[in-house]
């Protein structure tokens, strides 16, 4: 069994923006580029042009039809991955160590080192965010590219994870939501940033700002007057058009 | 103890080295920063410096690592020498491959260039191609836009001199309310959303109009699940609200348009014409005068309201039309599949931004008048629309109804509005027209596409016959700018309007996806006559990967990847310009091929210079270019004007004019890949209208003179086909065609049912049956690819909750769905954000047997399927023995979206039907799994 730390210095993150995720797979990919060239073992992919492609992904996005009691249908699109839990049952499940949460930001990793592969980890997490490449026979997970946010390499404003880089439509945010400063808890907080699965305890530092209402269609008696007809006939029409014209 | 972690190294190296170029995972034309490892690609991430994506990218984009190593790639030039279809081939040499082609293409260019057709699929380098083909002589040259969105392009062209996506965008800055018209997930794309995160990001509201509530619609704060083919009545109906209630910027349309323009009331052959003076000045009633006056005359006031000997203005009659009860909401709302009350609302909601939240910018402009203004008025409505609208028979009207409403509400080019991106606007009387005198052994008279302004310019032989094997520029459609791609199969194969030697086609998937009527197209291609020969004698085809199309060519010219090649993204074709700058862009080999292949381009370089073609030799007979990117830094179309804008001069100092500089892909390359000039301030909104535009404009090389000029919500050039189809003048239509020129050749935007509603029973084909692209689809193109494939494997039918209960439907099942024309067997699911007579799928996902080298029991060919099998190329016959083609009338734009159908549960089989015999793949298969990992 592997502990926990007790507290963390930083609580790093992402800060999903379901409405405006527009379900466009972009983060799934640039995800898939960066963590097949960097941390570990490269994401492999089985039967890659066969019957049956099966390939490891740290990052997936769902999607899910809505039906409200009134109004059309909607389809929210999900991205999901690791959610760096602090109370992340995927770690004190681990039996060798591999599975850790970082005392400086939180972020959960697998040292694949120390990896046997037994998937403990995987069944443990509630959420599906881990995989276990099929060709290296240890876990995979989503590393916050821990290997690029302090890369130094890399010019400032390119230290993000990947898939915040990526996102065309600026639906993923990152940064210390243990700080209720930081750009991404304020984001949270206007916006009701949420939990996935509160009632598991296993306090999930990502969040996810829910969809605003939709469908909501505006009271036609307050917009009314913008189609108030300007005269009953076609020959009142030009005697407003005159008047109109006047005035300009 | 506690739990001691790891040793990380946090700062890996990222690559050696990173190369910057241009995306071609789609046609979005995004910068890409290529990051090499061992000179390896090693990852792809946006360029962050790009015009266009400022750093972001796709998923398509980010798996193009995948498409470089994608198994599916040619290896080597290809000789059939089994039958056609069978993909049997031989791997030649290009000496070889270049004699073949040069032996069968000389004989035609010598004798009758016609005999060629030559059309590129999805290529963004068309101003060279189509340079080659007029070299060459034949009439017979296009791209693929006829398939694709040609009305959404004349649309807009022939009503404000611009359209959607490279010709403009919404001012995503300031705009508070956005109306989206079926646009599915891509055109676009990343900029799209990038636009609609500012928009989220700012709370401005997005209203979806699809039948389709996915990808954008499932962000837009309201959607309209409309029905298929009927936007241009609900616009139009919103056009009826606004105008009855004076919610119409009566200043703008007086100022900037042709609505005060008076149309002749005069019975004969000037009827319905604009009133001109003697110089050919469109007349206006100056409301300070009374009188008449050129529209352009400093300080008049035109006025909307006059009448002058009987005539009265465009404004009065379209008052007239619009407000007529016809498109009372309550007249239009079933058909659309919208409440009135909903109709009411938004136009309303229109209304309300429009005028009362309507702004004023601090920035004095001068207009084409010479008067002068000391703000910028801003209307914060903007719209983007694209194939959900124009793949419809009435396609084209209904983006001009599209364009009537943004210029009533007085939003294009304002703040907050629509914005033009250089080289647009541009008036159709700034684009050419269309050549065709063939001369054997010469050029042709003048490039291939333009746009006619009345019957004069259509494409016509001296028997009347059409000269160009596409039929494009006739009566059947007479102002198809982008040509009929979809026709060229069948044209030639019915030797209608005559016999082809050679088809010629460029990365154009025509036996599969892009093709209607796909297993007819196949027969076509196959076809013999009673001599033994193929009909289509002569089939060349370039592509780079192992598409469907390969088996069915006879010499195979394999191209480059995108990361392998030269290319240019070109303001003389289709250039990546924002609202606020000029710019274009290159594509260079960031790796080299590791097969035996060659850049397209670079190929037809050397067979124009081989076959000594105009443009493409010296006088004294040599070579003029060495490759293309020898013709990219040196080809100048007109004097001082060439492919590229940047680094002009022989000291590469001069931008937009200049003479070539043989520096000039170097310094491309060291910019990043691209070039940008920067509209100055005070010239970036109003710019049809705006003199510090129109100066700069001149100044860059776009125009070689100041083109201001009127929208056309009246059009002219539309109105003379109806003269003529009224019996006057010299060309006469068919009588046939008479009534149909008359009602969908309207010069006001009008609405019309789709074709397909009157060609078959719509109680039998009571569903409307549509395909969408996918975000991290393109085309064929991503099956290929071994990650994309894994997020769009397969292609489920969608069925409406309403269908999928009346046919007692679960998950698992099957249906079969049949046309007027064929019949297919797919597996369904149950969608319930969506029309509730519309069922849908994926486009291009399904595939054949032994393609793309992918295993003959992949998803994509046993339960991946096309619709297109379902939509035929010639609409039916209706009793006078003649067929038209599936298309607009006005455009020639296929209709794919008019497809009514019905749906019926059926057994399960194993596999979607029509099922085809595999095609021997002249690539093998992929390799089983993937490490795919350059870097130690």
């Amino acid at each position: 069994m592997t502990t926990l730390p007790q507290t963390t210095e930083k609580k790093l993150g992402l800060v999903i923006d379901l409405d405006t995720c527009v379900g466009c797979h972009a983060c799934v990919v640039s995800c898939k580029g960066w963590n097949t060239e960097n941390y570990g073992a490269p994401l492999s992919d089985q039967d890659a042009y066969g019957a049956d492609p099966t390939g490891t992904f740290l990052n997936r996005v769902h999607s899910y039809e809505v039906q409200p009691e009134e109004g059309p249908a909607q389809l929210i699109h999900f991205p999901k991955s690791c959610l760096h839990c602090d109370d992340a049952p995927c770690v004190t499940v681990c039996p060798t160590g591999a599975s850790y949460k970082r005392q400086e930001d939180g972020i959960v990793l697998v040292n694949e080192d120390a990896c046997i592969g037994c998937g403990l980890c995987a069944w443990a997490c509630p959420y599906g965010a881990r995989e276990m490449d099929q060709a290296a026979g240890v876990m995979k997970k989503c590393t916050l590219c821990v290997d690029r946010i302090y890369n130094e390499n890399l010019p400032e404003e390119d230290r993000v994870p990947s898939c915040v880089r990526t996102c065309p439509s600026g639906a993923r945010h990152f940064g210390d939501l243990g700080d209720e400063t930081s750009e991404v808890s304020v984001l949270v907080a206007a916006r009701g940033g949420m939990d996935l699965m509160p009632e598991l305890g296993t306090k999930p530092v990502n969040k996810y700002l829910p969809p605003r209402p939709k469908d909501v269609v505006p009271e036609l008696d307050i917009l009314a007057p913008y189609l108030k007809p300007v005269a009953d006939t076609q020959k009142g029409f030009l005697g407003w058009l005159d008047k109109a014209l006047e005035k300009i | 103890m506690g739990f001691v972690e790891p040793e990380l190294n946090l700062s890996p190296k990222v690559s050696d080295e990173i190369r910057k170029t241009t995306c071609y995972m789609c046609a979005c034309r995004c910068g890409i920063d290529v990051h090499m490892k061992n000179d390896k690609v090693a990852y792809i991430e946006g360029n962050r410096d790009h015009p266009v994506n400022k750093g972001v990218l796709c998923a398509k984009g980010s798996a193009g690592i995948m498409q470089v190593n994608a198994p599916s790639r040619l290896r080597a030039p290809l000789k059939r020498v089994g039958e056609r279809g069978s993909g049997e081939f031989e791997e030649i040499s290009w000496d070889e491959a270049l004699q073949l082609a040069q032996d069968w293409l000389e004989p035609v260019h010598k004798e009758n260039p016609e005999k060629l057709a030559f059309f590129t699929g999805r290529d963004q380098s068309q101003s060279f191609t189509s340079f080659w083909a007029q070299g060459f002589g034949t009439p017979n040259y296009a791209a693929h836009g006829g398939f694709c969105s040609v009305n959404m392009a004349a649309g807009g062209i022939y009503t404000m001199g611009g359209a959607f996506w490279e010709f403009g965008q919404p001012d995503w800055e300031r705009t508070k309310l956005f109306m989206l018209f079926g646009v599915a997930e891509d055109h676009d794309s990343n900029p799209i959303k990038m636009g609609l995160g500012k928009l989220k990001e700012r709370g401005a509201k997005v209203i979806g109009v699809n039948p389709i509530r996915s990808g954008y619609n499932a962000i837009a704060d309201e959607w309209v699940g409309i029905t298929p083919g009927t936007d241009g009545l609900f616009i139009l109906s919103m056009v009826h609200l606004l105008l009855k209630a004076g919610k119409v910027d009566l200043n703008y349309l007086a100022q900037l348009t042709n609505a005060p323009a008076l149309i002749d009331s005069t019975e004969g052959p000037n009827k319905g014409l604009l009133l001109r003076d003697n110089d050919g000045k469109l007349l206006v009633i100056d409301r300070k005068t009374g009188k008449p006056a050129a529209f352009d005359k400093h300080g008049i006031t035109p006025d909307l309201a006059a009448s002058y000997k009987g005539h009265r203005t465009v404004f009065q009659h379209l008052a007239e039309r619009y407000m007529s009860d016809e498109y009372a909401p309550e007249k239009v709302a079933e058909r659309c599949g919208i409440t009135a009350d909903r109709i009411r609302a938004i136009a309303a909601d229109l209304a309300r931004v429009a005028f009362d939240e309507a702004f004023e910018l601090d920035q004095p402009w001068t207009d084409f008048r010479g008067n002068k203004h000391e703000k910028m008025i801003g209307r914060p409505v903007s719209f983007h629309a694209m194939r959900g609208v124009s793949a419809h028979s009435n396609g084209f009207q209904t983006c001009r109804s599209l364009h009537l409403l943004q210029i009533i509400l007085g939003t294009v080019e304002v703040p907050g509005g629509f914005r033009f991106k250089p080289p647009y606007p541009k008036p159709v009387s700034a684009h050419p027209k269309p050549h065709y005198k063939v001369t054997p052994g010469a050029a042709l008279d003048g490039p291939h596409l333009g746009y006619v302004q009345g019957p004069d310019d259509l494409c016509l032989k001296e028997d009347g016959s059409p000269a160009r094997i596409d039929k494009a520029f006739t009566w059947e459609n007479p102002m198809s700018a982008h040509g009929l791609m979809h026709m060229v199969i069948s044209n030639a194969y019915a030797g209608d309007p005559y016999k082809i030697d050679v088809l010629f086609m460029y990365m154009a998937n025509m036996s599969w996806n892009s093709s209607m009527n796909t297993g007819g197209v196949m027969k076509m291609l196959t076809d013999k006559d009673t001599n033994g020969e193929y009909v289509i004698p002569k089939i060349i085809y370039s592509d780079a990967y192992s598409s469907e199309m390969v088996a069915y060519a006879d010499l195979i010219l394999p191209d480059t990847t995108y990361l392998e090649r030269h290319d240019c993204i070109s303001l003389l074709d289709r250039p990546i310009c924002e609202a606020d700058g000029a710019a274009d862009s290159i594509r260079w080999p960031v790796v080299e091929p590791d097969r035996d292949v060659r850049g397209f381009q670079s190929v037809l370089v050397d067979l124009g210079a081989r076959m000594g073609l105009k443009g493409f030799v010296n006088e004294d007979g040599s070579a003029k270019y060495k490759d293309y990117a020898d013709y990219i830094v040196n080809h100048e179309r007109r004097p001082g004007i060439g492919p590229l804008i940047g680094f002009r001069g022989e000291d590469g100092l001069e931008e937009g004019r200049g003479k070539p500089n043989p520096d000039q892909m170097q310094s491309y390359i060291d910019n990043g890949g691209f070039y940008e000039i920067s509209i100055p301030d005070g010239a970036n909104f109003y710019k049809p209208w705006n003199a510090a535009y129109q100066d700069w404009a001149v100044k860059v090389g776009i125009y070689d003179t100041p083109q201001p000029y009127l929208f056309d919500i009246y059009s002219e050039p539309m109105r003379k086909f109806q003269l003529a189809a009224e019996g006057y003048g010299d060309r006469q239509p068919p009588d046939e065609l008479r009534t149909r020129i008359k009602e969908t050749l309207d010069p006001l935007p009008v609405w019309y049912a789709p074709f397909e509603d009157e060609n078959v029973d719509t109680s039998e084909f009571n569903v409307h049956a549509l395909t969408q692209r996918p975000m991290a689809m393109y085309h064929s193109w991503g099956t290929q690819n071994a990650w994309l494939r894994q997020i769009h494997g397969q292609n489920p039918l969608f069925v409406p909750t309403k269908l999928w209960e009346a046919n007692g439907f679960n998950e698992g099942d099957w249906a079969r769905v049949t046309s007027v024309h064929g019949a297919i067997v797919v597996p369904v699911a149950h969608m319930a954000a969506l029309n509730e007579n519309t069922i849908w799928t994926w486009n291009a996902i399904g595939k054949r047997k032994g393609t793309w080298a992918l295993d003959e029991q992949a998803p994509e060919a046993t339960k991946g399927f096309l619709l297109n099998h379902l939509i035929h190329e010639l609409m039916p016959e209706k009793g006078d023995g003649m067929r038209w083609s599936n298309s607009d009338p006005v455009t020639g734009q296929a209709a794919w979206f008019d497809l009514r159908v019905k749906i019926e549960p059926c057994e399960a089989p194993n596999h979607c039907s029509p099922e085809l015999p595999p095609i021997k793949s002249p690539v093998g298969q992929g390799p089983k799994n993937l490490e795919w990992k350059v870097g130690e």
